[in-house]
């Protein structure tokens, strides 16, 4: 396959060589003639998204066209809102930064067609409190695009009033879960709502809302001047697009790369990341998307496509695309327990089967680690995971169910082997 | 209205419902703990989980909310493994302590564990362990215990309208506490039965007993003019708690703390047996001794120097009997208004609380007149609080500024602010003019005052002026704080055309023409001047009343008597007896019976069936129980005299004593301390 052409890059300064300022954002072609994609109108507007076949780049993969569809079309009695979900707090994910950072207008204007596409006036981009340098490139972002007219009553001359608040969060891994971050910018504690209602229905202070994250919302302009046919060239059927993809772990070089959807995993490493340390025989495993999906063995690397559908099919998932790496020289087990230990510690702790689960499992783990358990207990880590995954309010449960389901299902042996070990070492010690 | 299908069987259910609701309307039980009719739906618990034809995954029934063609499922084996999973989730940092825990017997956990949980443990971890709070003279906590369905938090802040209570931290490490401060609502005492675990339980009752020990008997309260519906729990002869019972027009499913923690109260200074004065001391002595002398005191006296009254926990009976004797000596001396209320008894309706007590609930504006609705009915607070949520209510008060747990405007102090909305010239006048439904609320801080009948005339005034009566409503609203108040009046249990009021009765009997005075539980008196007066005082209590008697005659408490009740909105309610009384003591009515056969004007009952036909014979609305019975209302009011300035004191000075039962409990006079004394005390979590 070949690499995508620098000319189809949506994130055309993702490294941050060039000014991330509102000149620098107009020499690429930020805000060019943004109110002729506004005077397209609301339909068309959400017509060609969902032509496009944009999948929400959040983890989820909801379809961005027909989520923004769900917004009430004619409501006065209500505002609604938009609310950019910026607290990219997942493991191994580190995108978002990278787009607020270095191309913060890109996500501006965004905010504006998406608002304007939901009827909404308002954005709100809530944005992960340990992104400071972020934050502050945000908020000038936004600064300067009031003063150009860009944002405000009468934003690119569009004859759509609207503006942008960018609120920071306090470093809760919850707090991105779509009505625990409502929850969290109304002021409250930061735990999820139950749903239904949905946020389109019922989100902040009660009025209709969209939460959607920072790279959909980022390249939905580009995707309108270009158009669907050519956004559609990209990826496969039902996957469509460029994704940036975070690698990281035992790469040789790791980094942010937008890419084609669907690229081979192999390729996606040894081209963009210097390959595996050691040689692409020296991989153990790969966590696909970001700390919440299950794990891939090198067998099913080898032949792995990087999309939705695919991972999907392997059982695991695209999630934000945060590819972590892991050579042979990793303890796998203790990986997983490490994880683990992040969703004990990050549960809210509102519904039973995540905050008891997680405790539970985490413990189980560090047994596992140094083995001190027995092989039955394998089958009651599984148990538990299958009692927590589906049971509770958010998909956190699940989150914290997937790693371990991988690590079971792909490592069993290793697992038994430690249990052995750790039995004989005791029989020899006595 | 949607149709679905549960479990196979079709239904259809009203709009609105959750899943759960409809299930149970289908006959198939679902286990929860953080769900609670009367709360906001949390959905924490998971406990609720069941099957939904094309979800991918099982969903929380109480949050869901019913469509068309729904398909349910509540028995199946994915169902009943979810339902395992989470129970064993529970129990993993649970204690498993019911052999010591307070809970035992009546524990949603223990039984939903023995009904759905696994018959083994496999957390083989340690435990997690939670410092104990400290919440105060009346809430126990075992934190350790707690299950975090937050029942309490929402019971705490949106029925109770405090905000002290909440969960901090996240994740297995969340924590109900109150930061260290004793819960400071009226209403406290429901955190321990909304909690499905042993977390909060009642301080007062700890290690007391367990609940299949207890007789459950079905009462009324008497604490205040509400008539909450009570389960009295008792073992032997002693009453160990008091329970609500669900009555939806009147207490919902909550009791006051007053109500619930006065048990104690019930056995301490109690008269137990006759006493005569004799030399200045009181001396034990036997009924017939007792009646001996009071039939030597009074044989001789003309009827007008005899009087009697009737204090605030008299039973309908009691009173009737009394009145009856007092007739029969030729006395029209009696009265009923200690406080000296200005209650004409003549038309009841001018002496109810008309809307009904649910009828709050429709309500669109409400104007208190010197009344604390918080201390004297704290479950009328609750519903004004729970329709002011609602955002229709709006209130204005007239009288002390108190913090009532919703937003009101401050309009004055006293009548002449009262004046100022008769005139349409105050602000709130507005409002009463646009509300369909206006309510005023009178408490007896307005009306038991010189010039109360005035500022009563100004309040039907107003009534007329705004038309809170109408087709349909009621809005003029009196509020009594005494449990006896309303049944004595509409069994007239006042002055005749020649007798005298209490204020009357007491001056004459300091100047010595009243020679004999029978108090019935009457001790909210100044009872210093009836010191040459032969004072007869028939009650449970060593109080007040008891300093000043030449002879006691020991009564029952309303946990002692089968009596009727009569409460602020006019229903009559049934006591019954749980224990019998103490001692030598007897029920009241059967007291009077037996003097009057002593002195002898011997009533015309001997039993209490008959005695009840003749409260129905003086009020048909005896006759109808749990029923408010028929009120005409007239717009008439004498314009009686001039009304003061002075601004309106509230009746109630310290929630936790008042009466001599409260005044007896030590558990109140903790309360006392803690919340209107603000003695904060034993605040360190450790000692409790």
């Amino acid at each position: 396959m070949q690499m995508l052409e620098d000319k189809d890059r949506i994130f055309t300064n993702l490294y941050g060589q060039n000014d991330w300022g509102i000149k620098g954002a107009k020499k690429r072609g930020i805000w060019d003639n943004t109110h002729a994609l506004v005077a397209l109108g609301r339909e068309e507007i959400v017509n060609r998204m969902k032509d496009s076949g944009l999948r929400g780049r959040g983890g989820a993969g909801f379809p961005a066209g027909i989520k923004w569809s769900f917004m009430p079309k004619e409501d006065q009695s209500r505002p609604s809102y938009l609310v950019v979900n910026a607290d990219e707090s997942e493991p191994g994910s580190c995108k978002d930064r990278e787009i607020m950072r270095n191309d913060p207008h890109r996500l501006i204007e965004g905010c504006l067609i998406a608002g304007f596409a939901m009827g909404a006036h308002t954005a709100y981009i809530y944005i992960r409190g340990e992104y400071y340098l972020e934050s502050t490139r945000l908020e000038t972002a936004v600064e300067e695009a009031r003063a150009a007219g860009l944002l405000g009553k009468d934003a690119c001359g569009s004859g759509w009033a609207f503006d942008v608040h960018v609120h920071r969060g306090a470093g809760a891994y919850i707090c991105g879960e779509e009505t625990a971050l409502l929850e969290s910018l109304e002021g409250k504690k930061g735990q999820p709502r139950l749903k239904p209602p949905f946020p389109a229905a019922c989100g902040l202070y009660g009025c209709p809302t969209t939460v959607t994250n920072v790279e959909t919302v980022a390249v939905s302009p580009t995707i309108l001047r270009r158009g669907a046919d050519w956004w559609k060239q990209f990826g496969r059927e039902n996957n469509t697009g460029t994704k940036i993809f975070s690698i990281s772990g035992h790469v040789n070089r790791p980094c942010n790369v937008e890419e084609a959807m669907s690229i081979p995993l192999r390729e996606l490493i040894e081209k963009h990341a210097g390959g595996v340390r050691g040689g692409w025989d020296n991989l153990l495993a790969v966590i696909p998307g970001g700390s919440s999906v299950p794990m891939l063995p090198k067998h099913v690397c080898d032949t792995m496509t990087m999309d939705f559908d695919a991972l999907r099919e392997a059982g695991s998932g695209l999630g934000t695309a945060a590819v972590i790496v892991m050579d042979k020289s990793t303890d796998v087990i203790e990986a997983i327990c490490r994880l683990s230990h992040f969703y004990q510690h990050e549960s809210c702790g509102q519904c039973t089967p995540c905050r008891e689960g997680t405790g539970w499992m985490f413990r189980l783990m560090q047994r596992m680690v140094r083995g001190e358990a027995d092989v039955d207990e394998i089958d009651m880590l599984w148990d538990v995971t299958k009692q927590v995954e589906g049971h509770t309010i958010c998909a956190l449960g699940d989150a914290a169910a997937w790693p371990i389901q991988g690590l079971i299902r792909n490592f069993r042996p290793e697992m038994e082997k430690r249990i052995e070990a750790y039995k004989q070492a005791r029989r020899a010690a006595e | 209205m949607p149709k679905l299908t549960i479990d196979g069987k079709e239904i259809e259910v009203a709009n609105g419902l959750t899943v759960l609701q409809a299930c149970e309307l289908a006959g198939a039980e679902i286990p929860r703990f953080c769900y609670h009719e009367r709360l906001s739906v949390a959905g924490n618990c998971r406990m609720c989980l069941v099957e939904m034809e094309r979800a991918p995954k099982p969903i929380a029934s109480c949050a869901m909310p019913v469509g068309e063609g729904m398909v349910i499922k509540t028995d199946t084996d994915l169902v009943k493994k979810a339902r395992k999973g989470v129970m064993e989730f529970l129990l993993i940092n649970h204690p498993l302590d019911c052999p010591i825990c307070d809970q035992g017997g009546e524990c949603d956990l223990q039984d939903q564990a023995m009904a759905f949980g696994l018959d083994h443990g496999r957390y083989k971890e340690n435990k997690r362990a939670v410092k104990e709070k400290y919440m105060g003279p009346l809430i126990k906590t075992i934190m350790t215990r707690c299950i975090q369905c937050t029942r309490c938090v929402r019971f705490s802040t949106e029925v109770a309208g405090i905000e002290e209570v909440g969960l901090l931290h996240r994740g297995e490490k969340v924590e109900i506490t109150t930061l260290e401060k004793a819960v400071n609502s009226e209403l406290s005492g429901n955190l321990v039965d909304v909690c499905p675990v042993g977390a909060l339980t009642s301080k007062p009752y700890a290690f007391n007993a367990r609940p299949w020990e207890l007789k459950k008997v079905n009462s009324i309260d008497v604490m205040d003019a509400l008539g909450s519906n009570i389960r009295i729990d008792v073992r032997g002869r002693e009453v160990l708690r008091v329970l609500p019972r669900i009555h939806e027009d009147v207490n919902e499913e909550w009791i006051t703390d007053k109500t619930r923690y006065i048990t104690d109260g019930l056995k301490r200074q109690r008269l137990d047996r006759p006493y005569v004065r004799v030399d200045g001391k009181l001396r034990a002595a036997s009924w017939d001794e007792a009646f001996a002398v009071i039939k030597d005191k009074i044989t001789g006296l003309k009827g007008t120097e005899i009087a009697a009254l009737a204090g605030d926990l008299c039973d309908a009976e009691s009173m009737l009997a009394l009145k009856d004797l007092m007739a029969n000596l030729g006395s029209e001396n009696i009265d009923c208004r200690q406080d000296g209320a200005k209650l004409d008894a003549s038309s009841r309706a001018d002496y109810l609380f008309n809307s009904s007590i649910a009828g709050i609930e429709e309500a669109d504006a409400v104007l208190i007149v010197g009344s604390n609705p918080r201390w004297e009915a704290a479950l009328i607070n609750t519903r004004l609080r729970k329709r002011f949520l609602t955002g229709a209510l709006k209130v204005g008060v007239i009288g002390e500024a108190v913090d009532l747990t919703y937003d009101y405007d401050y309009l004055g102090a006293g009548p002449d602010t009262l004046k100022e909305v008769a005139e349409g010239k105050n602000a709130f006048a507005k409002v009463l003019e646009g509300a369909k439904k206006p309510m005023i609320i009178l408490g007896m801080g307005a009306l038991a005052r010189k010039d109360g009948a005035g500022v009563f005339a100004l309040a039907k005034k107003i009534s007329k002026k705004f038309d809170l009566v109408h087709e349909g409503w009621n809005g003029f609203n009196v509020l009594h704080t005494a449990a006896s108040r309303v049944a004595a009046l509409d069994l007239g249990f006042v002055p005749g055309k020649k007798g005298l009021d209490v204020e009357a009765t007491l001056a004459a009997a300091e100047k010595g023409k009243i020679k004999a005075v029978y108090l019935l539980g009457a001790d909210e008196l100044d009872v210093s001047k009836l010191k040459d007066a032969f004072v007869i005082y028939q009650g449970h209590h060593g109080d007040k009343g008891a300093s000043v008697a030449d002879v006691i005659l020991p009564g029952a408490a309303y946990t002692e008597k089968n009596g009727t009740y009569v409460n602020t909105e006019g229903r009559v309610q049934l006591g019954r007896l749980a224990a019998f009384p103490p001692g030598e003591a007897r029920e009241d009515w059967t007291i009077i019976r037996a003097l009057s056969e002593q002195v002898g004007e011997a009533l015309p009952y001997d039993n209490l069936g008959q005695l009840r036909q003749r409260l129905i014979e003086v009020n048909p609305v005896f006759a109808a129980v749990d029923q408010i019975g028929q009120s005409d209302w007239n717009d008439k009011a004498s314009d009686k005299g001039e009304i003061s300035s002075d601004p309106f004191v509230l009746a109630i000075e310290n929630f936790y004593m008042t009466d001599p039962i409260s005044r007896s409990s030590e558990t109140m006079s903790a309360c006392t301390a803690q919340f209107v004394l603000g003695k904060e005390q034993g605040a360190t979590g450790t000692n409790g």
